[in-house]
């Protein structure tokens, strides 16, 4: 177990971007609204050159939330090792304000998957689950934040809601929770919950940060609606209410605007940060 | 009924595989389709980042060929790590040996030129010397000093005209001829770029980059062929600021 009194300050309660390199001018001469930006982690793991240079910079002005994709924390087999330094390595030099990764896995047998696959909620995975995130929290000696996915499925096999297993999580491990709405909402649409239940059953106390990002339509082989999380689009009007509704009731959150496909001109993808902050400004801590 | 990560992975990458027992749709039905969201979420990421990071390839043999070609590689080869900016590393050789390209014997050599330019621009900074730093050197030392090669330097060898066809796909450059070409890959600031290489360049970056002093690297590419011009040479990588450092032993 991780001793969370050592965990760094957080992120402060501000809209913030997912940082793409085509806005860094513009983020440096008029940022407006947005208070800090998150990276991928795995977008920075090369020796040098631009995108190193760039996160020098952009360190130097906002808090940075390092964002990882690609650790495979619900994966089977143990977590790479040379992956783990990596991330030490990022870590260790940026000294970033919060670091996160996703409750999903994306490696298995030596193959990295690119993508955040589905985890059964069992027993088993929650052992699993804690046991990779004691090995990465003491690995980079800091607190981190666990992602809910987007679900187009479930398995047979849970014995656990979603809600119950990340408390549990939580509790084992002293890690804090990465809240993406747009994740609750795509994934409640898709197994056919209640969003707002969803939400009464999370441990809202221990959120450190919100995502929301669009998404894509779809259906199903039965006619139902199957949403695809893209992050390629702007957040939907039932995504900015289940955000009112969220915040209602964790009281003002740091929230991030994902935009990773699609990437928009910055006056608009800004645009969506001031819908955030307007979010904020409705509730009081 | 249990859905182990090495079922969920086989069925993924195989779309011919059936799909595995004991994932829903939460509504009483087995998931379906649902499963070919993460079929396609993988496929087309891998393969957008093939397309990314091999453009020429993908304009020589078309960008419906590309995506059949990335299909077939990304299935034996899927990313061994989680840094995608390394993804792709096997794909040369993959074109080389991939029988229905081999008749476009060149394709290789071009994905190694576009593979290079990747790593060049991830490679660490380094800070270069002067353009005049060689002329402080005494003129009998010349032949006895080592000099570093920045680490975003690539020099490539190749019996195709792999410049020509770069920036004739990229540069709107002229159409290539059939001569071979040697290139390398330099960064002046972070922006790499592929610079065609003078007869002899080759060698001499070689003994260079592998701690030789100049006078060996210039004997050595002289023997490579006698048309090896030393000051053109050093005056590429000069202006590339490939080189950071001159070593006069003591």
């Amino acid at each position: 177990m991780y001793d969370a009194s050592r965990s760094p300050q957080g992120l402060p309660n501000l809209p913030g971007v997912g940082y793409k390199p085509q806005h860094y001018s513009d983020l440096i001469a008029s940022p407006g609204t947005v208070g800090w930006l998150e990276i991928h982690a795995e977008n920075y793991m090369g020796d040098g050159g631009r995108p190193i240079a760039q996160l020098r910079q952009l360190t130097e002005r906002f808090p940075i939330s390092v964002h990882g994709v690609g650790l495979s924390i619900g994966g089977e087999g143990r977590l790479d090792p040379e992956h783990l330094v990596r991330l030490k390595h990022l870590v260790g030099w940026l000294n970033p304000t919060v670091f996160s990764e996703h409750l999903a896995w994306s490696t298995h047998e030596g193959a990295f998957l690119n993508d955040l696959l589905p985890l059964p909620y069992t027993e088993d995975t929650l052992t699993r689950v804690c046991d990779h995130i004691d090995v990465l929290q003491n690995t980079i000696g800091r607190q981190m934040m666990l992602e809910n996915p987007s679900s187009y499925l479930a398995f047979d096999e849970s014995t656990l809601s979603e809600p119950d297993f990340l408390r549990e999580v939580t509790k084992r491990t002293g890690c804090s929770l990465l809240l993406d709405v747009n994740n609750v909402f795509v994934s409640a649409t898709n197994l056919n919950y209640d969003p707002k239940q969803y939400i009464a059953d999370y441990p809202l106390e221990y959120v450190g940060e919100i995502h929301l990002g669009g998404h894509d339509e779809d259906q199903d082989d039965h006619g139902k609606p199957l949403l695809i999380d893209s992050h390629g689009a702007p957040v939907v009007a039932p995504v900015w209410a289940l955000l009112d509704h969220t915040l209602a009731l964790s009281g003002p959150r740091p929230i991030l605007i994902e935009w990773d496909n699609d990437v928009p001109e910055w006056p608009i993808l800004h645009t969506e940060a001031a819908r955030a902050e307007i979010a904020l400004s409705k509730v009081t801590a | 009924m249990t859905v182990s990560q090495t079922i969920f992975r086989k069925a993924l990458l195989d779309s011919q595989k059936d799909r595995p027992v004991g994932l829903s749709d939460s509504n009483g039905h087995p998931a379906g389709s649902r499963f070919d969201v993460y079929r396609n979420n993988v496929a087309v990421a891998l393969s957008e980042a093939l397309a990314t990071g091999f453009p020429v390839i993908a304009k020589l043999i078309g960008e419906e060929n590309f995506g059949a070609v990335a299909g077939v590689f990304l299935r034996q080869s899927p990313p061994s790590s989680p840094v995608m900016m390394h993804y792709g590393a096997g794909f040369p050789d993959f074109l080389r040996s991939f029988e229905p390209l081999k008749h476009l014997g060149y394709l290789g050599d071009v994905a190694d030129l576009e593979l290079a330019l990747r790593r060049s621009y991830h490679a660490a900074d380094a800070t270069p010397i002067a353009p005049d730093a060689l002329a402080t050197v005494p003129p009998e030392a010349l032949g006895e000093v080592s000099i570093g090669v920045a680490p975003s330097v690539i020099p490539l060898q190749s019996n195709w005209p792999i410049h020509a066809i770069w920036a004739f796909n990229m540069q709107n450059g002229p159409k290539p001829e059939a001569i071979s070409q040697d290139a390398i890959i330099l960064r002046p600031d972070f922006d790499p770029e592929p610079h065609l290489l003078p007869a002899g360049g080759f060698t001499c970056l070689a003994s260079l980059m592998s701690g030789e002093p100049l006078g060996v690297a210039a004997a050595k590419a002289t023997e490579s062929d006698k048309d090896f011009d030393l000051g053109a040479t050093l005056t590429l990588l000069l202006s590339g600021n490939a080189l950071t450092s001159i070593t006069i032993p003591t």
